[in-house]
């Protein structure tokens, strides 16, 4: 074409970035890579390798190590091996080395957004612009934190050797999330590339080798979903993973009970809503970068639209005239906003969700232009007339395609964007700001982003509710998934017996002996469910006996509908969650001073149930930490992290939600009222299932309760059997979080169970501080309780 | 080239307009109108307040969209060197000095009439090719009239006391009608920023049409004095007044505010043009013209990204859009040069304004 003839139609031509230094490097390998453990290059131990192809091309660009557990089990020697000394490592000298990485990755950009490119199919622009400045971000904010550990996370260490294994969408990036906080944390890694997309982590591993790192801080392991699998059966202490639901829910069941801890990052379905008084334009541009992102291949992509009716048709027509514009093609082109898809089975994972959208009967929207034919490349779709019903509003597509659908208020806007089984981000767009800041408090996800999308940033904790997964990653919310507390809570070293010894019996005098006195009149402990005391289900009840086997009450034998019913009294009390801190801070102390009240009696029925002869300590240290919760509801405030964009993006400590209890056998009292108060003070709801052989001081709180103004559903409590209890609420897909105190097999089953609806855990198998609680500890209490939401503000007229 | 004055044109009076399309939806949905390529096509309409009051614009999500749609797209080789000469052909070559004389106005005429050098023009197969218009004050009209006789190169003048606007009404049409009689093709008329910023639709509305009618038959330029108005919500309604009120082109900037042409006032303004497109049935097309700081090669390209990004190739053209500068077009011959030789020319090897 001759200049004269583009002077008048004016396209814009090829604009391809150079593959050339990529393709030397590749080449440089022989086109055949090993796995880099303990800071050595080594081939796979069986000798297999498999190809990674360019989905632009579908040729194949190198080959790769297929791992097998003998190579996993190496890496992980090596990393725990390094494990002592890198946990050792002044954090200064850690930040020095993060620092270099962070460089290093700078230097080399260009290569590491066309070799990306290349080996995953996403615009050179996304790689060049977004994927690596953000891997190099997050080296220089984890080598921030690395310099600040030991004195902002004094009380605090490293979990040890983790095993990460990462998703093909952003595989640089992914491998920064997981690599950066880790090593600044004192942790050592043994990474797992994505199968389709393993280079970049290959050249990073490179990075790690010329900056000198010790051997077997970081390790690299190439292969499939079987190596991964082998890693997560390894001898890790963590496992970190970004990927499917499906397969975090797998992860999530092999390492229950193994006591290995674990952060989720999962999949997604976020709603993009858009109110009519929105500068839509504006909301279609985000539109674009929330769905045609990466080729929608994002956990976090804006897929399901939700606009109000009234500007539908205004957003749809601009949404489709905006859609023509695209330019899908060569992902080196620099004027190509849409490149391919990863792989042909993601593409006919794409198909076949499209044609089910049409054969349930949406109408789906293309534009006019064709896609290239060599490669995996799938148009930008729209799907309106959506029911929420449908498959494609309900299932994670990860591909380029949107579906739309309309509300009326902001009510069924929110109704609307949390019916899923996800929780991962959402957008809002709305010039409004009552009704913005309103909906992104009430949108259940970890990231709302308030007319932007799909912003990113290390000092931002990024992360899901519900099945999207737990914890964070990026911000200070995320070190603690790469922490744990300094030399733990041992328990050979606070034993019960010696702890209760400790206690004075100040009260001691004043507790009788109520086998002496003439019969009480009969009491029948119920259930407490919402806020009634209810007879239990079953129609039966269990004898509870004292120390030499006298008869002391009869609580009632909870059963499944005991326990579903008060899971279902506690998601009725969601008022409980918007209350102000106040509020619950001032029925905390209520409960306190009515528990006072009566501390004698409380205090006997402790001597009566155990024995032991601290009783009214007891008492009076439940009283103080319900003291101490009281405090923190309205003093364990979130942060406004300080990302670089002019906006101010505020990191809220929400309420989980519904957190079902299984209270510890020993200290009946004291292990009810700790994490109880501590869930409620943060806007919980609870079901507590409390001490099996000594229930009789929780349902002696009901009448506490009841006369200390707590809403009824707050705080139910269902008594019984343990074995018989915790399977059903553990496997309540309507309980959010599960804190076990107990013995292994039911550590196992709550962890297990909990992969239903990827409720989040916390299991104890050891004796428990009760009494001399570490106040980090108390600390941890208040982030189990919480869940952190970044709403992320932009501001500017 | 066609010329796209008023000239000829028939023009519908305010009393015959009959649209009315009020409210937030767009007449019948067509995501792929077919735009006749012709010029700027605006009878105007009766002002609609409800519209204007429902202008919304988010600036930071207009400042990430003109951050990214030149990241999104570059033109290389062969498609840079035709567009840097669509440029020169959309360009409004301007000298609006105090020490403006014929003798420097008659020069720039010349390069207007020869932007590039001939041989360049020759190789790249577009040995005709002139800039959109020349843009003078009113003392200097006759002058660049004179110059440009027979060229086919439209004169523009500022008016309506360019730059700040801060003289009496009858005063500005005086000095429009004046313009017109002294062959200008065009008129770049100034807003009265007060009637932004006290919110004054009605009195902007008044203002504007009575200057378009001052300006029969020529074409009317209104500059919204972007730097002026303070917010982008300002800009997107005041744009939108003035085309409600006839202007033919809105224009960002007079080049003397402190604040001069961004990208993100001109993709409000951009968005405002397919607004009143859209919302008039796809009939009436407004010109943009982005003005003040536009001095090299690369924000040129820029420019034209965003109009063929948000508008469409139709918008890329001189019908419908100019580029309004002064020292631009060195740079443009500068990197012509670059294209055609593989070297980097001496400025001096190029003929002065």
């Amino acid at each position: 074409m001759t200049v004269a003839e583009i002077f008048e139609t004016l396209e814009y031509g090829p604009a391809p970035e150079a593959a050339e230094p990529a393709v030397a490097w590749i080449a440089r390998h022989d086109g055949r890579f090993g796995n880099f453990i303990d800071g050595r290059w080594a081939p796979p131990a069986d000798g297999d390798f498999f190809e990674s192809i360019n989905p632009a091309t579908g040729r194949s660009i190198a080959l790769v190590a297929q791992s097998s557990k003998q190579d996993v089990d190496a890496a992980v020697a090596a990393a725990r091996a390094a494990a002592p000394g890198w946990a050792r490592t002044p954090g200064h000298v850690r930040a020095r080395y993060l620092y270099a990485l962070a460089r290093r990755v700078q230097r080399s950009s260009r290569l590491l957004a066309v070799l990306e490119t290349l080996d995953n199919g996403k615009t050179i622009r996304e790689t060049r612009d977004i994927d690596v400045p953000l891997v190099a971000r997050h080296f220089y904010y984890h080598a921030g934190w690395a310099q600040l550990m030991s004195a902002e996370l004094a009380e605090l260490e490293p979990v040890g050797v983790v095993g990460q294994i990462i998703p093909w969408n952003f595989p640089l990036l992914m491998l920064a999330w997981k690599i950066a906080p880790a090593l600044a944390m004192g942790n050592t890694v043994v990474l797992k590339p994505a199968e389709f997309t393993s280079l970049t982590a290959l050249a990073f591993a490179e990075m790690v080798e010329a900056a000198g790192l010790p051997p077997g801080v970081v390790n690299i392991i190439t292969g499939d979903g079987r190596t991964g699998e082998m890693l997560v059966e390894s001898d890790v202490d963590k496992i970190a993973f970004t990927g499917s639901t499906d397969v975090g829910r797998l992860i999530r069941r092999a390492t229950a009970g193994t006591g290995k801890r674990l952060s989720l990052e999962l999949g997604g379905k976020s709603p993009f809503v858009v109110f009519d008084d929105a500068d839509i334009d504006g909301a279609v541009e985000g539109l674009v970068d929330a769905i045609w992102f990466n080729q929608g291949q994002v956990c976090c992509a804006g897929s399901r639209l939700l606009v109000q009716e009234s500007v539908e048709t205004a957003v749809l027509d601009r949404l489709r005239r905006r859609m023509e514009t695209l330019r899908i093609g060569d992902p080196l082109d620099k004027a190509v906003d849409i490149g391919a898809i990863v792989a042909p089975v993601q593409l006919q994972r794409i198909q076949r969700l499209v044609q089910q959208g049409i054969e349930e009967g949406a109408q789906m929207w293309q534009p006019s232009w064709a896609c290239p034919t060599e490669g995996y490349f799938y148009p930008p779709t729209l799907f309106t007339d959506v029911a929420p019903a449908a498959t494609i509003a309900q299932v994670e597509i990860f591909g380029p395609v949107l579906v739309s659908m309309t509300f009326r208020t902001p009510d069924e806007a929110v109704a609307l964007a949390n019916n899923t089984r996800y929780g991962l981000a959402a957008s809002v767009w709305s010039e409004n700001i009552n009704l913005a800041l309103e909906t992104a408090r009430r949108i259940k996800a970890g990231s709302i982003w308030v007319n932007c999308t799909n912003l990113f940033d290390a000092a931002s904790g990024f992360g899901g509710y519900r099945e999207s997964g737990f914890g964070r990653e990026g911000g200070r919310e995320g070190l603690y998934e790469y922490l744990k507390l300094r030399d733990g809570w041992d328990a050979t070293a606070i034993p019960r017996q010696s702890a209760q010894q400790e206690i004075e019996l100040t009260d001691s005098e004043q507790i009788t002996d109520h086998r002496a006195a003439p019969p009480r009149i009969d009491r029948t402990p119920k259930q407490y469910i919402g806020g009634k005391q209810t007879r239990p289900d079953s129609g039966y009840s269990q004898e509870i006996r004292g120390p030499s086997g006298e008869l002391l009450g009869e609580a009632g034998a909870g059963n499944r509908k005991d326990v579903r019913d008060a899971v279902e009294a506690a998601q009725g009390a969601t008022a409980w969650s918007w209350s102000t801190a106040h509020a619950r801070a001032q029925i905390l102390y209520y409960i306190a001073e009515n528990l006072e009240a009566r501390r004698a009696e409380f205090a006997q029925r402790l001597v009566d149930q155990t024995g032991y002869r601290g009783g009214a300590a007891e008492v009076d240290q439940a009283i103080e930490r319900l003291f101490t919760f009281a405090a923190w509801t309205d003093k364990y405030d979130g942060e406004v992290h300080q990302t670089p964009f002019r906006n101010m993006t505020v990191a809220v400590n929400e309420a989980i939600g519904v957190i079902g209890v299984l209270c510890p056998n020993d200290q009946p009292l004291l292990g009810f009222i700790t994490p109880v108060a501590a869930a409620v003070a943060m806007g919980n709801r609870v079901v507590a299932v409390p001490s099996e052989a000594h229930p009789l001081s929780a349902t002696d709180l009901y009448q506490v309760l009841d006369t200390s103004d707590l809403p009824p559903g707050v705080v139910n409590i269902v008594t019984g059997i343990h074995s018989t209890l915790l399977p059903v609420l553990a496997a309540h897909d309507d309980v959010e979080a599960i804190w076990v105190w107990g013995i292994g097999d039911e550590c196992r089953l709550a962890e297990y169970e909990s992969a239903g609806n990827m409720k989040r855990t916390w299991v104890h198998r050891e004796p428990f501080p009760w009494t001399d609680t570490p106040n980090s500890l108390i600390r941890e209490f208040l982030r189990e309780s919480t869940q952190v939401k970044n709403i992320w503000v932009p501001y500017g007229e | 080239m066609a010329v796209c004055g008023r000239k000829g044109a028939t023009r519908r009076t305010l009393a015959t307009t009959s649209v009315s399309v009020s409210g937030d939806r767009l007449p019948e949905p067509s995501p792929h109108p077919q735009t006749p390529t012709a010029g700027a096509y605006n009878p105007g309409m009766p002002l609609d307040l409800g519209w204007i009051r429902g202008i919304r614009v988010n600036r930071s999500a207009t400042e990430r969209r003109a951050a990214t749609i030149i990241t999104r797209r570059t033109v290389k080789k062969e498609w840079q060197a035709a567009w840097l000469l669509r440029a020169v052909a959309d360009l409004d070559l301007t000298t609006l000095a105090g020490d403006d004389t014929p003798s420097n106005v008659a020069r720039l005429c010349a390069k207007a009439k020869s932007p590039i050098l001939p041989d360049m023009l020759e190789r790249l197969g577009l040995p005709q090719l002139h800039v959109g218009a020349v843009c003078v004050y009113h003392n200097l009209v006759p002058v660049a009239v004179d110059a440009l006789r027979g060229s086919g190169i439209p004169v523009a003048a500022v008016s309506t006391g360019f730059p700040a606007g801060q003289i009496p009404l009858d005063r500005k049409l005086d000095e429009i009608r004046a313009s017109v009689e002294a062959g200008a093709d065009e008129i770049d008329i100034v807003i009265s920023r007060a009637y932004v910023l006290e919110a004054r639709w009605r009195d902007l509305y008044r203002e504007v049409s009575a200057f378009r009618e001052a300006c029969e038959p020529a074409l009317m330029k209104a500059i919204v004095a972007s730097g002026d108005l303070a917010t982008l919500r300002n800009v997107a309604q005041a744009s939108t007044v003035c085309m409600m009120a006839g202007a033919d082109f809105v224009k960002t900037s007079t080049g003397k505010e402190t604040t001069n042409a961004t990208l993100p006032v001109g993709l409000t303004m951009v968005r405002a043009i397919r607004d009143y497109y859209h919302r008039t049935g796809f009939e009436f097309r407004v010109g943009f013209k982005p003005a003040g700081g536009i001095r090299t090669a690369k924000q040129a390209l820029q420019w034209l990204i965003l109009m063929r990004e948000e508008l469409g190739v139709d918008w890329m053209m001189p019908t419908l859009f100019r580029i309004g500068a002064s020292s631009l077009l060195t740079d443009i011959e500068r990197q012509l040069g670059y294209f055609l030789t593989g070297r980097y020319a001496a400025e001096h090897h190029f003929p002065l304004p």
